[in-house]
């Protein structure tokens, strides 16, 4: 056993945090995928320049001394009557269709986003606790998740949506429009994540490793938090993006719906519910340009989630 | 083996699991509730240094007793004293931890029981982090890489993930996080059923060598005879949930008493028959009774071929016989000699006294 005592053995040293990443698999595998990098490409254009409205965006449509009526229902540059101040033609009101889709995809994001991860935060805590610590806890959440799946997302925003309106004062309505929109929609998505945190939560606990850090004495909470949770999130970063989309959707339903974001702060739902309005009458460029922009954010958020998923399983490595 | 005294005594542990119906089934159908009694009444004590070993076929509970002992399944009944304290007693984790640290398991599974997502480092360190046994993360990260080389790996793998290991590496990174708390007392789950033989070995050897330079106590969990006989020093012989018997290792392979024994020994498959004997193996008959539905009496008698009108109706305690300690009517009232039955029945029996070098590992 001489061996086994000698001592100190010194610790190898660490890679630095960049250079791991940038020697990493993860950079390999984005590479190695086309389709990967022609939708990060979309999605950096779109989101970039969305995060970036006021410099990018050619007009401020929320700026009402630049907009002029007479401008109005202008068709996109290439057609007769195009001008090349407003690219992508002009709306009912005068303002410049490439601007409120920059600025409307700002605030679509915002929703998408937040309504995300509220929905992620609130699903994955409830799926924990009902996958962990079973019996009426877990009864009563997966009830309640059940009861709710049984109703369209849409319906379920839209009830939240109505009460909550019918309860706030008439003033405050405008300004906090977007956070009830952001709470209707995120509720309205929880019930995803839930399920599936709770079922591979079911398949995980009874797994060796986790019984191997009950026996070393971890604490229950950081049991969950350190073992359980990074394994059941794998699921749940492919449904976050699929969610996005959908919430982004989702939102845009509202708005388009009426009962979303104001005209004056136009959203991508918003705009193409404005443009709808004017499809019969030609001037089509309004709803149509927010409509493949609002699709192809969708469809890139999905691809990136696609790769993600596979980049993020060591066993795929 | 410096003190003999007792490290773990386990007095009538018992553990019953509830597999009944529903209750709106048991109402409307009217079934009974039912309990499958994994242990019914188990009793024995591990001294300081020793390794014990618990054999048995599937389902026999050997699992059972060690998920007991190291606090995953809350015993129905008994009690589990662990260097004099009472284990069921602790409830507070104020109390419980400091006295989980010194015990720890190593699993069946080696696939299974090491986080995917964690690498190697991390796997190792936990038991040091969560007892708060190192300061700084460098004398972390000294005292993981001491570990990986005292289980045969390099520092250098601490970088790694679990599924770049191969089986028998995964065992001996359980085995570097089970012995990272430095524990007195380790639980051995089939800690190598699950590998090749061939690493099988490298496995036990190893676990060996370092029992013996960390005076590891251990209760060893396996249903393969050979490795049994090779690493303990006792064994106890498990049926049903219960125990059979008890007896030093090179006795038991020698002279085993009960007939459950002997049927398991008669079931190790050898490579060279003695005394030019035609390796002659019985079949082990009949098959293990349902647990939820123990036959009555003593739970061998329907596959025992001594079994007698008191074995069918009273349950055999534990008593000693010949150094040992055996549940059985037939070896008490004397029907069954042990050195007479073993040779006259079998005639490669005499051979099993020395089983070394003769069992195919």
């Amino acid at each position: 056993m001489a061996e086994l005592a000698r001592a100190p053995i010194a610790a190898p040293r660490r890679l630095p945090r960049l250079r791991r990443f940038l020697d990493g698999d993860l950079l390999w595998s984005f590479r190695r995928s086309p389709v990967t990098v022609g939708a990060a490409v979309v999605a950096f254009v779109i989101i970039g320049s969305a995060i970036a409205a006021p410099w990018v965006a050619p007009h401020n449509p929320y700026d009402l001394a630049s907009v002029n009526l007479m401008d109005a229902t202008d068709p996109p540059v290439w057609l007769h009557g195009g001008s090349w101040a407003y690219v992508l033609g002009t709306d009912n009101q005068g303002r410049d269709v490439l601007s409120t889709i920059i600025y409307g995809t700002r605030l679509s994001l915002l929703v998408g986003v937040l309504a995300v991860v509220a929905a992620l935060i609130l699903g994955v805590a409830l799926g924990l606790v009902a996958g962990w610590s079973g019996g009426i806890v877990e009864t009563m959440i997966m009830r309640v998740a059940d009861v709710q799946l049984s109703f369209p997302a849409i319906l379920i925003a839209l009830l939240i949506d109505g009460v909550a309106r019918t309860m706030l004062p008439h003033n405050v309505q405008a300004e906090i429009a977007i956070y009830v929109l952001i709470v209707s929609v995120a509720l309205s998505n929880w019930v995803h994540f839930a399920r599936t945190v709770r079922g591979s939560t079911l398949v995980e606990r009874n797994k060796e490793y986790i019984q191997a850090a009950r026996v070393i004495g971890v604490r229950p909470w950081r049991i969950v938090t350190g073992h359980l949770l990074p394994n059941v999130l794998g699921p749940v970063l492919v449904i976050a993006t699929i969610n996005l989309a959908t919430a982004i959707l989702t939102e845009a339903t509202l708005s388009f719906l009426g009962v979303g974001l104001p005209p004056t702060q136009p959203s991508l739902g918003t705009l193409i519910r404005v443009g709808n309005d004017y499809l019969m009458s030609g001037d089509w460029w309004i709803a149509l340009f927010p409509g493949i922009w609002l699709a192809l954010l969708i469809l890139s958020v999905n691809l990136l989630g696609d790769w993600l998923r596979d980049a993020l399983n060591p066993k795929l490595r | 083996m410096a003190e003999p005294q007792a490290l773990v005594e386990i007095r009538d542990l018992k553990r019953y699991f509830d597999v009944s119906p529903p209750p709106l089934e048991r109402l409307l159908q009217r079934k009974p509730r039912a309990w499958v009694k994994a242990l019914d009444g188990v009793s024995f004590t591990i001294r300081r240094g020793e390794t014990f070993a618990l054999v048995g076929e599937s389902g026999c509970g050997k699992s059972t007793v060690a998920r007991c002992l190291v606090g995953l399944y809350r015993p129905s009944a008994g009690k589990i004293l662990f260097d004099g304290i009472d284990l069921a007693g602790l409830n507070r984790r104020k109390t419980a931890v400091p006295l989980r640290r010194r015990m720890q398991m190593i699993f069946q599974d080696p696939y299974a029981s090491l986080n995917p997502r964690w690498r190697v480092r991390r796997i190792v360190a936990e038991p040091l982090v969560t007892h708060g046994l190192v300061g700084s993360r460098a004398e972390r990260d000294a005292r993981v890489a001491e570990l990986l080389v005292q289980v045969r790996l390099s520092p250098e793998d601490g970088d790694k993930f679990p599924h770049e290991f191969s089986g028998g590496q995964r065992q001996r990174i359980s085995i570097a996080r089970a012995l990272a708390a430095r524990p007195e007392f380790l639980v051995c789950d089939e800690p190598t059923s699950a590998l090749d033989v061939s690493v099988q070995a490298q496995i036990l050897n190893l676990m060996k060598d370092l029992q013996s330079a960390f005076r590891l106590t251990c209760l060893f969990i396996s249903h393969n005879l050979a490795v049994v006989y090779q690493v303990s020093d006792r064994v106890g012989v498990m049926y049903l949930g219960r125990l059979v018997e008890i007896a030093a290792a090179e006795q038991l392979f020698a002279r085993p008493l009960h007939p459950y024994t002997r049927l398991l020994i008669d079931t190790i498959p050898r490579l060279d028959p003695v005394d030019g004997a035609a390796a002659e193996r019985e079949p082990v008959a009949g098959e293990v009774p349902n647990p939820i539905d123990p036959p009555p009496g003593c739970a061998f008698h329907p596959r025992c071929p001594f079994a007698d009108a008191r074995c069918r109706a009273e349950r055999p305690e534990l008593i000693e016989a010949d150094g040992a300690l055996v549940a059985c009517h037939a070896v008490a009232e004397g029907r069954l000699a042990p050195a007479a039955l073993t040779t006259s029945s079998h005639p490669g029996a005499t051979g099993r006294a020395g089983p070394s070098g003769k069992l195919a590992l």
